[in-house]
């Protein structure tokens, strides 16, 4: 048989039964279109975590401050306590060895108005360090200077999603924006750091720390305390002259009543890494699964259609096909049904990644590998249960081919 | 020439035998026009099978131009199937799915006949069958039982085989087309053919020039006509 006709057969085998062929090629597009989009997503989430993890600073170190104890010893939470003073950051500063910045932050939510617009955003007072510490670019104007701390300037930096909630895409440096009806001059804005939801880090507003302690919140105390250590070696003995540093100044003896903590970037970085981990490793099993069912579809549909093609295959014996010939086209049919149903599969799971992505905001990751995984899977199931029944099928005589029931 | 050689075959069903062929001698020359009677279930369908090298018979020797067939490799069997047999089968057994012409030229597919060749060859087999030209285009589970039988018997003659074994081929026609089928055949056999057929018809058998009739998987007369 020649190389025209086994395509010829081929074609009038697959439209002759278009609804078998239909439903076989569907099992293989929803097996490995679901693998290639939950790696995707899986993979995407994971990609997005590690870079907000890279975003928030590198050898990064927080002091955070303790929950506070009350009279009758609840809790009032992590974090709520007002232990943590400007005192401690300057001993920081001026103590530990090894650092290389040292930003307080004191950070509350407040209304902001500028030109008729109004936004609620979170509102940060820090130092010049801060850009280092935590890893923020200047994208217009500039960051406030250590002068303009210790003036409490009235100068503020404007993150990317305030600027477009305030002022839409013109340029807000040398504007004035208002904070609990106080004044500040716009004379920054920052690049953005890509993230979504409650804890935007692209909504914010920059003001010298000074100014927020003197004329927002009235008192030294700060909410936190980013350290950069100068390596990653030197984080943990950062960290413990942190800790010995604080505990003499709070008069902490055991770690137990500790009014603050010193949490570290590897300690976040391991704790998200694990939860992607799982997700991935969920998505996976759940892609797996799919994988399985299409290829059970597929071993199906190419079984069920063996007794009508065992008689097909009988008679074409009968009137003088080689066991070769019959091998050939039911290879060539498995072959064309796993390729279309893999090629319509890798495109709509391509296409459902980038569709989440772009209208839903799910992070999504094409990986080749799952491409490949996915497809290889599909195309031995098909090619083994589309091809080896009729192979068994190609040894019997004719006649018994013939009266197969 | 086709030979078989005390041929028996023995199907097993649940349990029973059924003895369909026992101990059946029988040679046939080339260019003989050979009918096979006898009553419902007493072996021609069997025996036919055998000759057209589609069964392998339980015991005993089937030679075709002294070749022995049980010795034969799968694709010497497919060749010969290709090249020298043609063969109606009983129950027709066309492809439900395809049109009469798909049917018909199939045969040539395997033997790799240019496309051209292969509608002209078709065309030929299908006129001498006798079935109308607006049909050739229908889908064969479209047709009636007589259209059925003579696509069948286009498809086997299209390969222009030396052995023709036909199984009833007239059973589903009316007595015109029955001999309008037969004087074909008789053609066909007047070339050089050889022909054997499988009839239950006593008018029909007339145009063999030899009948052997079969009971019980026995063979009962072997004669010829004048
Ligand atoms: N595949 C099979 N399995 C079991 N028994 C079979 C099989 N094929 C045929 N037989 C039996 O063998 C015997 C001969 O059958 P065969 O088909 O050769 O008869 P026949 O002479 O062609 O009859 P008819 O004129 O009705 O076509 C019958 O008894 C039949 O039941
Ligand atoms: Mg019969």
């Amino acid at each position: 048989m020649s190389i025209t006709d086994l395509f010829s057969e081929t074609f009038w085998a697959l439209t002759g039964n278009k609804i078998r062929t239909a439903l076989t090629i569907l099992g293989i597009v929803i097996g490995i279109g679901s693998v290639i989009t939950m790696v995707a997503i899986g993979q995407g989430s994971q990609a997005a975590i590690e870079n907000s993890i890279a975003a928030i600073g590198s050898n990064l170190l927080i002091v955070t401050p303790g929950a506070q104890r009350g009279a009758g010893g609840f809790s009032a939470g992590r974090g709520s306590a007002r232990t943590l003073t400007q005192a401690d950051a300057d001993a920081i500063k001026s103590t530990v060895t090894n650092t290389s910045g040292v930003a307080p932050e004191l950070t509350s939510r407040y209304q902001i108005a500028a030109k008729g617009q109004n936004t609620n955003t979170s509102v940060t007072g820090t130092v010049p360090d801060y850009l280092t510490v935590r890893n923020v670019q200047i994208a217009t104007g500039t960051f406030f200077a250590d002068s303009q701390v210790s003036s409490d300037a009235k100068v503020a930096i404007l993150g990317p999603t305030t600027v477009t909630d305030l002022y839409g895409t013109a340029d807000p440096v040398g504007q004035t924006i208002r904070i609990r009806n106080i004044d500040f001059q716009v004379i920054g804005t920052t690049v953005a750091k890509g993230g979504t939801g409650f804890n935007n880090p692209d909504d914010i507003v920059y003001i010298p720390i000074s100014t927020a302690q003197r004329f927002l919140s009235g008192g030294t105390y700060v909410s936190q305390i980013s350290i950069a250590a100068k390596t990653q070696k030197v984080m943990s003995d950062v960290q413990q002259q942190i800790t010995a540093l604080l505990d003499q100044r709070h008069k902490i003896t055991s770690s137990a009543t500790a009014d603050f903590s010193v949490i570290n970037q590897a300690d976040i970085a391991g704790a998200a890494t694990s939860t992607t981990n799982t997700l991935t490793l969920l998505l996976a099993s759940t892609a797996g699964i799919s994988l399985f069912v299409g290829g059970i579809g597929i071993m199906n549909m190419m079984l069920t259609s063996v007794t009508e093609r065992t008689r097909e295959i009988g008679l074409r014996k009968a009137i003088g096909a080689t066991n070769g010939d019959i091998s050939r086209q039911f290879l060539m049919e498995a072959i064309m049904l796993t390729f279309i149903g893999g090629a319509i599969g890798v495109g709509l799971g391509w296409a459902a990644a980038l569709a989440l992505k772009q209208f839903a905001n799910v992070s999504t990751q094409i990986s080749i590998t799952s491409i490949i995984a996915a497809f290889a899977v599909s195309a031995v199931v098909g090619i083994i249960f589309g091809y080896y029944p009729a192979r068994r099928a190609s040894l019997l005589k004719p006649i018994e081919a013939l009266r197969y029931e | 020439m086709i030979e078989i050689k005390d041929v028996s075959k023995i199907y097993h069903t649940g349990g029973e035998e059924t003895v369909a062929l026992d101990h059946v001698s029988l040679k046939i020359n080339d260019g003989e026009f050979v009918a096979i009677v006898g009553p419902s279930g007493s072996g021609k369908s069997t025996m036919m099978h055998i000759l057209g090298a589609l069964d392998n018979p339980t015991t005993g020797q089937y030679l075709i131009d002294g070749q022995d067939v049980a010795k034969l490799k799968d694709d010497q069997l497919a060749k010969m199937r290709k090249n020298k047999i043609g063969f109606v089968f009983q129950a027709f057994n066309l492809l439900p799915r395809a049109t009469v012409m798909r049917n018909v030229t199939l045969p040539l597919i395997y033997a790799g006949a240019p496309q051209k060749e292969r509608e002209q060859k078709a065309t030929a087999a299908l006129a001498a069958a006798g079935l109308d030209k607006s049909k050739y285009n229908n889908h064969s589970n479209q047709l009636s039982g007589g259209q059925m039988q003579r696509v069948a018997i286009a498809r086997a003659l299209v390969n222009d085989p030396s052995l023709i074994l036909a199984d009833e081929p007239t059973g589903n026609l009316d007595s015109k087309t029955s001999h309008t089928i037969m004087t074909t055949l008789q053609a066909l056999n007047k070339k050089g053919h050889t022909i054997v057929l499988i009839t239950h018809e006593l008018d029909i058998a007339a145009y063999a020039s030899r009948v052997i009739s079969i009971r019980d998987g026995k063979l009962e007369h072997d004669r010829k006509n004048k």
